[in-house]
């Protein structure tokens, strides 16, 4: 047996809350640390200047005006799928579906644009356009809010499925749809007439300019910040997300507030998907998504479920995205280092928030660690 | 009529597409088991299989190429197994240290961890494509030949003597890690069901403040089964690029569809390996179904293609509704343990 | 007394441990012999089971030295307890619901790698169970079990680990009196086989029926300890409460009391099916505290969800609410919380599990205060202002403690002043029915006064209160009548004035009171 008094080597206790500033300190550090062992990762494979392959990565996002709106639309048709998970995981329902939410909503537009441009007034197809995708994604996220208030089953494992049924949902209707014959594509929709294309807010003719995704998502943003924190709504499904004992003692049908924010969930995500059919890709394809809808919940998460962090997140993977995309551009390599620098940073941010929430003690500073505790 | 007679083909393709997704189901059961739900399964498999491929091609188009040798066969896959290990089971390191020590939340940390494996595995495949001569070039002929290796002579006896029922071919006409797959389910099964490790893991999944007062550790039990559910996993990417495409490397996203359908498994398996053998080939057969279906139109296709998800979605609402304790998730899968929480 | 003679089990000097600015255990010292009970007595938070669980290895004393048959041991984890030959049973079964009695009983030992040798293991649990008189079956799984059984297998875990020191944390408390014999009678066997035994307690009868000597922690702090023999309920009474209280409590008498509420025949089914309010019939009424006793878990919880809407009740149960105003009566039992409240009850309950039901630990004071008037108005939005006000009155009027109305999370507060928020929210809804479960539990004197003073103040404006309580002195000081819960069947309503408490605690246990006030 010990005789000798022993303590364990770090001791790790939760912190009373920490000030703005240093939590926000502890988060630059750790985004610095990722953009420093991505500039390693870079190197060891390109054998660049770290300095010169990141000038690269930000002339990826601000090189040329085309560049500029490039990056803020792709941050802001990301951030929009992050606003619509919000409210679900606000209500600590893991919505893992947004992926499946937005192909549905992109399959809605494409729908009304395929099939009925001509045949109504632009603004009639355009309202159709939006209804049937806000629709769509809407029941899409009802279902497992449905299953997960009747039955209980597990709402990450159903959304998840969801995804790829939604997926080849997709590519289903991708081949019924296909033009040209034997492409198994569908093609740019109406690439002639571009009707149903939201088009450019400050310019004419073919240089895409995206202010009106900019400045739907930007409106998007404060209102969803509006619903979760000054609403009836928003109340009763942070209510619903700490307890749901709570929430029935309160008289807050709980099982309904999971199928109506699902619901507005997958509303907003199938949203998402027609920006990126009708303002963004012109076209519908299993990869309308791409993984988006999986970077998002990181991008939520992060966030804390707050709709303006979200968008600065958004902006900053987008700027990886583009960054790293024009460094394979520029010194031949596939574009795939994206999401490995995306996996690094997000990997950093995830990390970091346990120096926030916890703190350590070490063995033997004790007295120390005891005496700052008390000044702070 | 013409179903039935293609069924043995059909087995045999539903074998080795299922072998894919039992590998990475295997390692996600032990990992779920000691409560870590890991959504990174298609970025391990990922790394699994670039970790697998790089190795190979590295020995047997880069040094046996300049040294003048004929690769040796035993080294090809030894090598190929070990560095899917080593890698898979690093991300699941990865994983680990941020959920388990760092406390961070499952869900999104294995969604980057899909994203990042994706990448590494992309970036990287895409490099060997371009010095293999293109996309779907064989870049590792000798390697991916081994692990197709089959006894011939005992197939061709074997599908003589039962004629159209092809019982050779249907049996053992695969490459050997798909038996290795088959043995390493029972002996998952054993070491969960009747071992005391096994006993412990489930425990710490179902409810580690339990465990840890009965003085196991819980931070080491689910620090090794995530990293070597996450070696288990890798295996099948490496399965999946040996055994199913050949040796070549391919960016479909195809891995990540199959990494998704492996945790689609766990939970049609309600987390029992021996029910994820017949599930994997199950979901194999569901997949297949649509190849052997005669008149089907290319659109149709894809919607059979569905068939594995809708299969589990409704498995997953059937133990929803019977609640059978036995049939459940582990109770607290998802959950960071912290012992002096309060 | 005479160090050389006496051989100790355990031995802890100047144990001290904190929770944040929390003094929970404060230079305790502590012995235990061989082969003996110690009873080790206290009030709720006065450091009982923090004090055990340092000897469990759950937590790490702060300072202070702990010795086990005399030589000083460090135990930081719950393996360096049964290293020391140390079992603890909690007071929460530390149980795998889906494992076999004999599954989690083995679970967790060291050196015996490899596969579980069924036969062996179910021998070594039958031989224990002969030896001290257990009734158990190894192949049974936990969900299947009576919380006595559970117990019972948490027992024969720490046997098996070869313990013979053994601490039990508040055993009785969830168990009937047959059992709680039962459960004596294995004590004294295992103490007659040389066991060393603490016993967590606050049952004076208990303390004086089981142990040979006892310890009593006062606020964090050892009092001191006694032989059994020596000592009496009011001498141990007044070490744990430090000086003879008398409770003083008023209890004004309300003019007119008028029918409120009324219950009838009312049943009620767990999830698994087990009945757990068996024909409960009573009226609660205007200006009078309706005391609800009973031992833990009779149906105290079950009857105030079911009134508040949040049970399904069984066939023919009834619920009737007579509205002040007109005099009408409407029918509750069919309906939620909801529904209650659009129908204009306005009922105030102050539920047992403050955080698990009744407050959201995450929001501040508040967003909490908001969650019985955030319906307020047409608009989608909520009222801000409203509440607000409403809650800077409540932490004025009842001087509770915090840094920060809008940011500090209530969770970060402390036990009394949680409590204050939420009643002060239960009564600022101006309630006509107002039940409250426990309301004092882990609370000190001056708030439980406080409370108790708030719910005579509602009792006086004519409001019908229902208050469950624990503490026998208490309901007979503060309630003008008293149900008695057995078993979720009515063993009987008294008036607290002309029964004593030991007529109240045979009611509890047994079914059938012979005075009957209405």
């Amino acid at each position: 047996m010990h005789s000798e008094h022993r303590e364990p080597l770090i001791r790790i206790s939760k912190r009373q809350g920490m000030p703005f500033w240093r939590a926000l300190g502890i988060r630059l550090i750790a985004v610095a640390l990722a953009l420093v062992v991505a500039a390693v990762v870079i190197f060891a494979i390109v054998h660049m200047n770290p300095i010169r392959v990141y000038l690269s990565m930000i002339s990826g996002n601000f090189g040329t005006k085309k560049r500029i709106w490039y990056m803020l639309r792709d941050t802001a048709v990301l951030a929009c799928i992050a606003i619509g998970l919000a409210p679900a995981f606000k209500m600590r329902f893991w919505n893992i579906g947004a992926e499946g939410q937005m192909l549905v909503g992109g399959i809605a537009t494409a729908f009304f644009m395929i099939n009925f441009a001509g045949k109504m007034p632009t603004p009639l197809l355009f309202v159709c356009m939006l209804l049937s995708a806000l629709a769509f994604g809407a029941i899409w996220g009802w279902i497992p809010g449905f299953f997960k208030a009747k039955l209980n089953a597990n709402e990450t494992l159903f959304t998840l499925m969801l995804n790829y049924i939604a997926i080849q949902l997709t590519a289903y209707c991708v081949s019924k749809w296909e033009n040209p014959f034997g492409s198994n594509t569908v093609g740019t929709i109406n690439s002639q007439t571009k009707i149903g294309w939201i088009g450019n807010m400050f310019s004419k003719g073919n240089n895409g300019d995206f202010g009106w995704t900019v400045v739907i998502v930007l409106a998007l943003a404060v209102l969803m910040y509006c619903y979760l924190s000054y609403t009836k709504h928003g109340y009763e499904i942070a209510v619903v997300g700490d307890s749901r004992n709570t929430a029935r003692y309160a008289g807050i049908r709980v099982n309904r507030i999971y199928m109506r924010t699902m619901a507005l969930s997958g509303a907003i995500c199938g949203f998402a998907g027609f920006l990126a059919v009708s303002a963004v890709s012109r076209t519908i394809s299993t990869s309308t998504a791409g993984g988006r809808g999986f970077t998002a919940i990181i991008v939520a998460w992060l966030a804390k479920m707050n709709p303006f962090i979200m968008i600065l997140i958004s902006a900053l993977l987008t700027f990886l995205d583009k960054g790293a995309v024009q460094i394979a551009t520029d010194y031949g390599l596939n574009e795939y280092a994206s999401q490995i620098v995306t996996g690094i940073m997000l990997f950093f941010i995830l990390g970091s928030e346990f120096f926030i929430n916890y703190q350590l003690r070490f063995r033997g500073k004790h007295e120390k660690a005891e005496k700052g505790g008390a000044a702070a | 009529m013409s179903f039935l007679m293609s069924l043995p083909t059909l087995l045999h393709s539903a074998v080795i597409f299922g072998t894919v997704i039992l590998f990475g189901a295997m390692g996600e059961i032990l990992t779920e088991k000691g409560g870590n739900l890991n959504l990174g399964v298609p970025g391990i498999m990922y790394l699994g299989g670039i970790a697998g491929l790089c190795a190979t091609f590295a020995y047997e188009n880069v040094y046996c190429v300049r040294a003048g040798v004929s690769p040796n066969i035993a080294v090809c896959v030894i090598l190929c197994l070990l560095a899917t290990f080593l890698a898979a089971a690093l991300g699941g390191l990865i994983y680990a240290f941020l959920t388990i020590t760092l406390r961070t939340n499952q869900n999104v940390t294995g969604l980057t961890l899909t994203i990042f494996g994706s990448g590494i595995g992309n970036f990287f495949g895409g490099s060997l494509n371009k010095l293999a001569g293109g996309v779907g070039q064989v870049s590792v002929a000798a390697t991916s030949e081994a692990f197709r290796a089959y006894p011939q002579g005992l197939v061709n006896a074997l599908d003589r003597v039962t004629g159209s029922l092809g019982l050779g071919t249907l049996l053992f006409s695969y490459g050997f890690l798909t038996y290795v797959a088959l043995a390493l389910a029972i002996v998952l099964w054993y070491f969960l069901g009747k071992t005391r490790s096994g006993l412990s893991l489930r425990a710490v999944g179902e409810n580690p403040a339990t465990a840890d007062a009965a003085g196991i550790n819980v931070t080491k039990y689910k620090y090794l089964a995530t990293c070597l559910g996450a070696g288990i996993t890798g295996m099948g990417g490496t399965y999946y690029v040996m055994n199913y495409i050949r040796g070549t490397w391919e960016n479909q996203g195809t891995i990540e569809a199959l990494g998704w359908l492996a945790v689609a498994l766990v939970i049609f398996a309600t987390w029992k390996p021996l029910r994820s053998i017949w599930g994997s080939y199950l979901f194999g057969m569901l997949y297949w179904a649509y190849f052997y279906i005669p008149n089907l139109t290319r659109s149709s296709k894809e919607l059979f293609k569905m068939l594995p998800y809708v299969v589990t979605l409704i498995v997953l609402l059937v133990v929803s509704l019977r609640r059978k304790k036995e049939d459940q998730p582990p109770a607290s899968l998802g959950l960071p343990y912290f012992r002096e929480e309060r | 007394m005479d160090n050389e003679n006496i051989q100790y089990a355990i031995q802890m000097k100047h144990i001290t441990k904190r929770f944040g600015s929390v003094l929970a255990n404060d230079d305790v010292d502590l012995e235990l012999r061989r082969g003996e009970i110690l009873s080790l007595l206290g009030e709720n938070g006065s450091g009982k089971t923090t004090l055990m669980n340092m000897l469990g290895g759950i937590y790490y004393p702060d300072e202070g030295q702990i010795f086990i048959n005399g030589e000083e041991v460090t135990i930081a984890s719950p393996k360096d307890a049964f290293r020391c030959g140390i079992g603890m049973i909690h007071q929460h079964f530390k149980l795998i619901d889906v494992f076999t009695a004999a599954e989690n009983i083995v679970l967790g030992l060291e050196g015996e790698k490899g596969k579980l040798n069924k036969e062996a293991i179910h021998k070594v649990i039958r031989d224990i169970s002969d030896r001290y008189g257990f009734e158990i079956d190894p192949d049974q799984k936990v969900y299947n079990m009576s919380v006595s059984q559970k117990q019972t297998v948490e027992i024969v875990k720490v046997l098996y680990r070869g313990a013979d020191i053994l601490i039990l944390d508040e055993p009785t408390a969830v168990l009937t009196p047959q059992e709680t014999e039962k459960l004596f009678a294995v004590m004294r066997n295992m103490k007659a086989d040389g066991k060393a035994i603490i016993i967590i307690t606050h049952k004076l009868h208990e303390v004086l029926s089981v142990s040979d000597r006892v310890a009593v922690l006062r606020k964090g702090k050892y009092v001191g300890s006694v032989d059994t023999r020596d000592a009496t309920r009011q001498s141990l009474s007044d070490m744990m409460v430090g000086r003879a209280v008398s409770l003083n409590i008023d209890c004004p008498k309300y003019d007119n009391p008028v029918d409120r509420l009324i219950v009838d025949h009312l049943s009620v089914r767990s999830k698994d099916g087990v009945l757990r309010l068996d024909d409960v019939s009573f009226t609660a009424r205007d200006g009078e505290i309706l005391g609800i006793a009973g031992i833990a878990g009779s149906g105290q919880k079950e009857l105030l969800e079911a009134i508040s809407g949040m049970q399904t009740l069984e066939e023919g149960s009834s619920i009737t609410y007579i509205d002040p105003k007109t005099g009408e009566r409407e029918a509750l039992d069919r309906l939620d919380p909801l529904d209650i409240i659009n129908l204009g009850v306005r009922m105030a309950f102050v539920p047992e599990d403050r955080f698990g039901m009744g407050l959201v630990g995450g929001m501040n004071i508040v967003e909490n205060v908001k969650l019985r008037s955030f319906r307020r108005g047409r608009s989608i939005f909520t009222d801000q202002r409203f509440p607000q006000k409403q809650a800077t009155q409540i932490v004025d009027e009842l001087q509770v403690v915090t840094p920060d109305l809008n940011r500090t999370p209530l969770r970060r507060l402390s036990g009394g002043n949680v409590q204050k928020v939420l009643v002060g929210r239960e009564i600022a809804g101006t309630p006509r029915v107002m039940m409250t479960a426990y309301a004092v539990r882990g609370l000190d004197i001056n708030t439980s006064l406080t409370i108790y003073k708030l719910l005579t103040e509602q009792k006086m404006n004519g409001v019908a209160v229902i208050y469950v309580g624990e503490d026998l002195d208490v309901l007979l000081e503060l309630c003008d009548r008293i149900m008695v819960l057995c078993g979720g069947k009515v063993s009987g309503i008294v008036d607290p004035r002309q029964v004593t408490k030991e007529q109240v605690g045979l009611m509890m246990t047994q079914l059938g009171g012979e005075s009957d006030a209405q």
